[in-house]
């Protein structure tokens, strides 16, 4: 007896038929690869882009300074009170700069000398020091060390941002013969011969260098070089001394970006330059990005009050978009009659989770604000105004996680006489817990990125102080980068980043929270 | 002592293990039940009883409307969108229907046991104990404890059980659980326990085990067990109703039933000749 199974799986039409089949199923896979691909690629791309510029604003030079606290400048005559010293910023900020001059005596040449010293440093990076010491009064008269962000230009140069520069050594300099003008000719045999490869291979590359800049350091001494020969060069000392070249190999930097074009001048170079030679600079994490709330210097700047809003922002809208969320999702699932009124409350619900965040932006600023009297900024507006948003989102998730508890609990609780109550928040709630909780962060979550509606309630506000409660002036780190990355200066860019990868660190850290949730609940059954 | 009956209405003393006799008076007694799902009738003009202490089973073909008429009997129904009930419903007298009858109360005195066990996703204690203490049947944490155990040994899962009573119900095998199940429905003391097909989800052995134990919550309790299986019909029962279309055919002692059916119908139905 033939096998009939055996005949139809070797048939040429069954065969044909198989073919096809495998060929859509590898087909189907491949597509399905090739979409998780592009995902990864997007999110891969998204990482590096924003991580990368995100770990040079993780940490920032700051330059230290010791300084004696000379009362005459601290406490005028007057102005003695811990209050007043503590906003005395332009009395200690005088001391830095005091002592930057001292250090470079060749900046107290003209007052524009002086003002480029001056850019040094922030006048407000030094009120965490007058705060300081306006409440250890003792410290009055002593020396202390105490370390300033350096200006957010030249910290971008020191990590090589700013602008591109070629670093070449030169050979040993032999001598150093001082000119009338103040100039000096530098000479060793084929000391600037590697100088002259460098800018030749610059220029074969189309790079003009006809207004470049050679900066010869060494130690902490630096000077510009002009008539660059192979074996002598003419030297413009900018800061240190000419001894300093004699006998030594010293490093040239190449800038081919006209001075006139840059922000940082050859002259703050060379002080930086030195500066870090004194081993007075160091790179360090830039805590002040979770710690200092914003400014408009961007070494000064940081989260902490968007960080803070956003938090009673996020309070607000959880206080009164999770309750109310659950709880009409639990009515309209397990208590509500099925009628015409429940569907068409159903279909307006799945509308009010599509409608456009400006539009609640508008409402909250109608309702809110100007109907209620509601303060402007706050982040107890701008929570309403997303728990409007995220109750929707709430609802539905938590009514597709109650749907999902079978039908079978409840009848089970029902007959043996629990009311529907008890059946509802004993049996059917905890079972749809882990689905609603992931529906409500989720929600949360949605709500924490969200930028446009709270641009309409005034949140947008340059905010300098750390909010205290939810009626207070404050922003929210979405609304933060959003800002930053209007600001012109180069260094917002990184900071911009930085702030981002905040953002996504606390959004992370909220999904994360999903999961061990999830976890959490479905492991007890 | 071991009887936990609430005192019966008629008054009458109940022996622990006295045999139900046959004829006992009726425990609820159903006139003309018609019951609707939206605009379709799915009983016609039912009217019969149960007797206490006994077992009865219905039967009928697929859709006939058995799990509709038992889910009369405690008002499951209620919970049912569209579906309505007309008719009296009478146990000890008062009709369950009655808008002074509470229905979560009446469920509380008739228990039910479904076709797939439905344990709560929760330990197997906590599955006895929570109609117990909804109920406030017990007065303190031994007394629960008393009454986990008494309903557990009833449903003859105690000693299979009794080390892992902190186990999740669900972690039990599928006779357990439907033991469980009835274990859970026992513990509130209820007078009548309805079975909508308990077995069908289980193997020989365990509906033996089942059978056996229903044979043994007989003597208690007014049980109403609907069944595809003749077999367990002519086993577990003493009075049968064959159900079709939505109608009482017939209804009488299980023995006349199946060995001498007054209605062709039923003859039909019980030796096979039906669809
Ligand atoms: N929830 C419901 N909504 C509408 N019609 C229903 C519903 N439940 C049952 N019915 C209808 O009522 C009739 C009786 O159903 P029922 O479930 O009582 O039958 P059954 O005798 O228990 O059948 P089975 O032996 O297959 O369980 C069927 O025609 C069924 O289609
Ligand atoms: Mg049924």
């Amino acid at each position: 007896m033939t096998d009939p199974a055996a005949s139809a799986f070797s048939t040429p039409d069954a065969l044909k038929r198989l073919k096809r089949r495998r060929a859509a199923d590898v087909r189907f896979r491949l597509y399905g690869m090739g979409a998780i691909f592009l995902a990864l690629g997007a999110l891969v791309l998204l990482a590096m882009s924003i991580g990368a510029q995100a770990v040079s604003a993780a940490t920032y030079h700051v330059v230290r300074y010791d300084i004696t606290l000379d009362p005459a400048v601290i406490t005028p005559p007057g102005e003695e009170t811990p209050e007043e010293i503590a906003r005395n910023v332009d009395g200690f900020w005088e001391l830095l700069r005091d002592n930057l001059l001292a250090t470079f005596p060749e900046a107290n040449k003209d007052r524009a000398a002086r003002m480029e010293v001056s850019e040094f440093v922030t006048r407000l990076a030094v009120l965490p020091t007058a705060k300081r010491v306006a409440s250890q009064p003792q410290l009055l008269g002593n020396a202390i060390t105490l370390k300033a962000p350096l200006n957010d230009d030249l910290d971008l140069y020191l990590k090589g941002q700013a602008f591109a520069e070629r670093r070449v050594g030169t050979g040993a300099i032999s001598g150093v013969l001082p000119q009338d003008d103040g100039s000096a000719q530098i000479e060793g045999q084929g000391a600037f011969a590697p100088i002259k490869t460098a800018m030749m291979t610059l220029e074969a590359d189309g790079i003009n260098l006809s207004e470049a800049s050679v900066l010869l350091t060494s130690g902490s001494s630096t000077g510009r070089l002009h008539d660059i020969q192979s074996d002598s060069a003419s030297i413009e000392l900018l800061t240190g001394t000419l001894e300093a070249f004699q006998g030594s190999s010293a490093t040239a930097r190449i800038i081919a970006l006209p001075e006139a074009q840059r922000v940082i001048s050859d002259q703050q170079i060379a002080w930086t330059l030195a500066l870090k030679d004194m081993d007075r600079i160091s790179r360090v994490p830039r805590w002040s990005l979770l710690t200092n709330s914003d400014s408009t210097y961007p070494e000064l700047a940081g989260g902490l009050a968007a960080l803070v809003g956003s938090l009673f922002t996020m309070l607000v809208t959880a206080l009164v978009a999770i309750p109310i969320g659950i709880l009409a999702a639990v009515y309209l699932e397990e208590f509500a009659p099925k009628n015409r009124l429940t569907d068409f409350i159903e279909v307006n619900i799945n509308n009010l989770a599509a409608v456009p965040s400006i539009v609640f932006g508008l409402l909250g600023a109608a309702v809110y604000i100007n109907f209620l009297g509601m303060p402007r900024s706050a982040p107890l507006v701008g929570g309403l105004v997303l728990a409007l948003m995220t109750f929707p989102v709430v609802i539905i998730a938590a009514r597709a996680a109650l749907k999902a508890v079978p039908p079978s609990v409840r009848s089970g609780a029902l007959a043996i006489g629990a009311s529907q109550m008890q059946t509802v928040f004993h049996h059917v709630v905890p079972l749809a817990a882990p689905g609603i909780f992931t529906g409500a962060i989720l929600g949360m979550a949605r709500a924490l990125g969200e930028t446009a509606p709270l641009l309409l309630i005034g949140m947008v506000a340059f905010v300098g102080d750390v909010p205290t409660s939810p009626t207070d002036e404050s922003t929210v780190m979405p609304v933060l980068i959003y800002t930053w990355s209007n600001n012109a200066e180069r260094a917002w860019e990184p900071m911009t980043s930085a702030m981002i990868v905040i953002l996504l660190a606390v959004l992370l850290l909220m999904n994360g929270l999903v999961v061990f949730l999830r976890r959490k609940y479905e492991r007890r059954w | 002592m071991d009887t936990d009956h609430r005192p019966q209405t008629d008054g009458a003393v109940v022996a622990p293990d006295a045999d139900a006799p046959p004829a006992a008076p009726p425990r609820i007694d159903c006139r003309d039940i018609r019951v609707f799902y939206g605009a379709t009738q799915a009983i016609h003009n039912v009217s019969m009883s149960f007797p206490d202490r006994a077992v009865t089973a219905l039967i009928g073909p697929s859709g006939c409307g058995k799990s509709t008429f038992l889910r009369c009997l405690n008002r499951m129904n209620d919970t049912i969108e569209n579906c309505r009930v007309e008719g009296q419903i009478l146990m000890d007298g008062q009709d369950i229907n009655d808008h002074s009858i509470d229905a979560v109360l009446l469920r509380s005195r008739v228990g039910m046991v479904f076709q797939k066990p439905n344990p709560f996703p929760k330990s197997i204690y906590d599955n006895i104990a929570y109609g117990p203490r909804i109920h406030g049947l017990a007065s303190g944490r031994e007394d629960l404890d008393a009454i986990v155990e008494k309903s557990l040994r009833r449903a003859g899962l105690w000693e299979e059980v009794k080390d892992r009573l902190q186990a999740p119900g669900t972690s039990l095998s599928g006779g357990q659980q439907q033991r469980l199940c009835i274990a859970r429905a026992i513990a509130v003391r209820p007078e009548v326990i309805l079975m909508d097909e308990p077995c069908s989800a289980l193997d020989p052995v365990a509906t033996a085990r089942i059978e056996e134990l229903i044979d043994e919550l007989r003597k208690r309790y007014c049980i109403v067990i609907v069944t595809h299986s003749m077999q367990q019909a002519a086993r577990v029962s003493q009075r049968t109703a064959f159900f079709h279309l939505g109608n009482l055919i017939e209804m009488g002692e299980t023995e006349q039933i199946f060995t001498n059916p007054r209605e062709k119908r039923t003859e039909d139905y019980i030796t096979g000749r039906y669809g």
